[in-house]
């Protein structure tokens, strides 16, 4: 038997995984844990979470495998501000005391972590480095249903690619093209997160969701004056217009010149036209970008599948573009396609490249439809429950599924915490809010009074896979959220003339079909499809809720608050469901109904996390 | 020791024996940018980590 854990860490959102003989047992986010959104630290409590799940010790894992190659990216920062000296030593002078201290002795400094979890590490023998992608790669190809595959890796940067093409066959999986730093498409996305006045890193995704409120006029200055894209889909950055390669912001005056305003800062600044505008023309320069890319790679290849890992491929817009364009007529992307993803990837690179371990190809995929996290039994729940001051009753599965399936089809928001937390950035349903899709007033209401986050913001439906196509254009299923598809047209509302001329956060105001909470504004939406082979607790859910209201879909957005990571025990869940409007809140069979609970209880939660 | 043995391989292999002088440079120069400030905390910038 061999053991492998895998570590993301120290930049981003870190993360462990635990493979054992080539099969992913365990993995976590360490910000479920220590409630630190994209929390970068050394993620012990994953790490302890992990080992516990198979019941190992640091002593019984044969390698740790970290997700990138912390030499590989001093190289790329050296050459960098070599190349553009004198320019760049601010940004010299910020990076090198964290790089000189600590980051170049990352081996020795995950070692000691390691011995101070667990005295019976193996030491530093045991700790291999897998390049940033080709964890990626391997993320995206190994637990992927294909025995053979093209894998397209889009993110920021790791080491020196923020591109690659490889090719995965059997157990093996190659890199074969690389497009380097400063050339990248996560970073162009970014400076336009930057410059729109969104954090980078990690309000990529408001971008996204503000893109539809606009309209692609600058599309053009985009693609004549930033990036230069060629017919075989690579791409080059004019940097005169970026400051990140040597600079501390994205983007610089040049930039802000070419669109004519200056970057919004933050909050304080209002969402104009123009900055639905620049998010309109940014998403579709992306999505062209992509679909050139993976067109070109479909033609030489040939080959019919096509897996995707990186932070771009989070940009489920431009998912559901590559799969609607049907070069690659099958496609799988990694759930956990950001950087935590990379400990999976790194587990797996290490299994399957390094001892070269068999692979068992699975259907639907071997990712355990991303159900990876920690479970409570009932005893814990109870404990946990009882120990925050709730009041409430534990009912049989039936009974639980029966009430919480009343509640929403009497239009209650509900906190449903159930069974294994998913692994990425996503809720599917195991710690989810829930909500009746057919409100109109729904999306404001869980916008402004649950989550408390922008009222633009759009909301995703879960959809029982066997009626997913009576409410969107989508022929494949989408168990991780992955893909946008538009809501059909025989559902759609009738608009007004006045409607029609309605622009920007105006839109929000009209119902756009029979199931407006979960319909953005351009009639798209982020779909899950709900298995019942994989899911089937929710999707008896859904069950229910159809079996009531004739309805397959349910709003299903992630149990948080703006800023805070989803929840990851039955306290974290109390805790939320108090400071929130939310009705009802199922934790396992225990179901707890906001009226019967001690109001002083409820806690100012929404200020003790850092706006995202 | 294993530090500067795992640093020399990595240049030899990667062939990057130039970055030599300028890591022998850095060494003089951060040393003396880390004395002078008493946190290794840096503002996030996307790439420099």
């Amino acid at each position: 038997m061999s053991k492998i854990l895998g570590i993301s860490a120290f930049y981003h959102d870190s993360a462990a995984a635990l493979v054992v003989d080539g099969e992913i047992i365990a993995a976590a986010q360490e910000e479920r844990f220590t409630r630190n959104k994209n929390d970068a630290s050394y993620p012990e409590n994953a790490i302890k979470f992990a080992l516990a799940e198979a019941g190992l010790s640091l002593g019984d894992i044969d390698y740790v495998a970290f997700y990138d190659k912390p030499f590989l990216k001093f190289e790329r920062l050296l050459e960098t501000y070599i190349t553009n000296a004198p320019q760049g030593f601010q940004s010299f002078r910020s990076a090198m005391p964290v790089w000189l201290r600590e980051k170049l002795f990352l081996k020795r400094q995950l070692s000691k972590a390691l011995a101070g979890t667990d005295h019976t590490f193996r030491g530093p023998s045991s700790i291999l480095f897998s390049e940033h992608h080709y964890s990626h790669a391997a993320s995206a190809f190994f637990p992927s249903p294909f025995e053979e595959a093209v894998v397209l890796t889009l993110d920021g940067v790791g080491e020196w690619a923020t591109t690659t093409v490889a090719i995965g066959r059997g157990n093996t999986c190659e890199i074969l093209k690389e497009i380097h730093f400063p050339h990248s498409l996560g970073l162009l996305y970014s400076a336009f997160t930057y410059y729109t006045g969104f954090k980078v890193n990690s309000g990529e995704y408001k971008l996204m969701g503000l893109a539809p409120y606009g309209q692609p006029v600058y599309k053009a200055l985009i693609l004549e004056h930033l990036i230069d894209l060629r017919p075989d889909g690579s791409f080059q950055l004019d940097q005169k217009y970026f400051d990140y390669a040597t600079g501390l912001r994205m983007t610089n005056d040049r930039f802000a010149g070419l669109f004519g305003q200056m970057a919004r800062t933050a909050e304080s600044d209002s969402i104009e036209t123009f900055h639905m505008d620049i998010a309109a023309s940014i998403q579709e320069v992306t999505e062209e970008v992509v679909l050139t890319i993976t067109r070109a790679l479909a033609e030489e290849y040939a080959i019919p599948n096509l897996c995707l890992a990186g932070g771009v491929a989070l940009n489920c817009v431009a998912n559901g573009r590559i799969q609607r364009d049907g070069a690659f007529p099958n496609l799988w992307i990694q759930p956990a396609a950001g950087d935590a993803g990379g400990a999976v990837g790194a587990a797996l690179a290490a299994y399957h490249r390094e001892l070269g371990g068999k692979r068992v190809v699975k259907k639907p995929d071997s990712m355990r439809g991303s159900f990876l996290g920690p479970a409570f039994d009932v005893d814990q729940i109870d404990a946990e429950l009882r120990s925050c001051g709730a009041v409430f009753e534990t009912f049989d599965e039936s009974q639980m599924l029966s009430l919480t399936a009343d509640a929403l089809a009497e239009g209650k928001a509900v906190g449903w915490f159930q069974g294994r937390m998913e692994f990425g950035p996503r809720a599917l349903g195991a710690r989810s809010i829930l909500a009746d899709p057919r409100s109109a007033s729904m999306q404001r209401m869980l916008n402004l009074k649950i989550k408390y986050r922008e009222s633009f913001r759009p909301f995703a439906p879960s959809v029982l896979a066997e009626d997913a196509e009576k409410y969107f254009n989508l022929s494949v299923p989408s168990p991780y959220m992955l893909l946008v598809a538009a809501v059909n047209d025989d559902l759609r509302s009738v608009m007004t003339p006045e409607e029609e001329r309605l622009l920007g956060l105006e839109m929000l105001n009209v119902a756009r079909s029979t199931i407006p909470a979960v319909t953005h504004v351009d009639y798209s939406a982020r779909v899950q499809t709900v298995d019942a082979s994989t899911n089937p607790l929710y999707h008896a859910l859904l069950a229910g809720f159809r079996e009531r209201t004739g309805c397959s879909v349910l709003v299903n957005t992630s149990f948080n608050v703006r800023g805070e990571p989803i929840v990851g025990s039955p306290t974290d869940a109390f805790r939320c469901f108090m400071a929130t409007e939310l009705d009802l809140l199922v934790v396992g069979g225990s179901v707890l109904y906001k009226g019967d609970q001690d109001p002083s209880l409820r806690q100012e939660h929404q200020g003790r996390y850092e706006l995202d | 020791m294993s530090f500067i043995t795992e640093l020399w391989s990595f240049l030899r292999i990667r062939k990057k024996y130039w970055l030599l002088p300028a890591l022998l440079f850095l060494v003089i120069f951060g040393a003396l940018i880390v004395l002078s400030q008493g946190s290794a905390v840096a503002p996030f910038i996307y790439t420099i980590f």
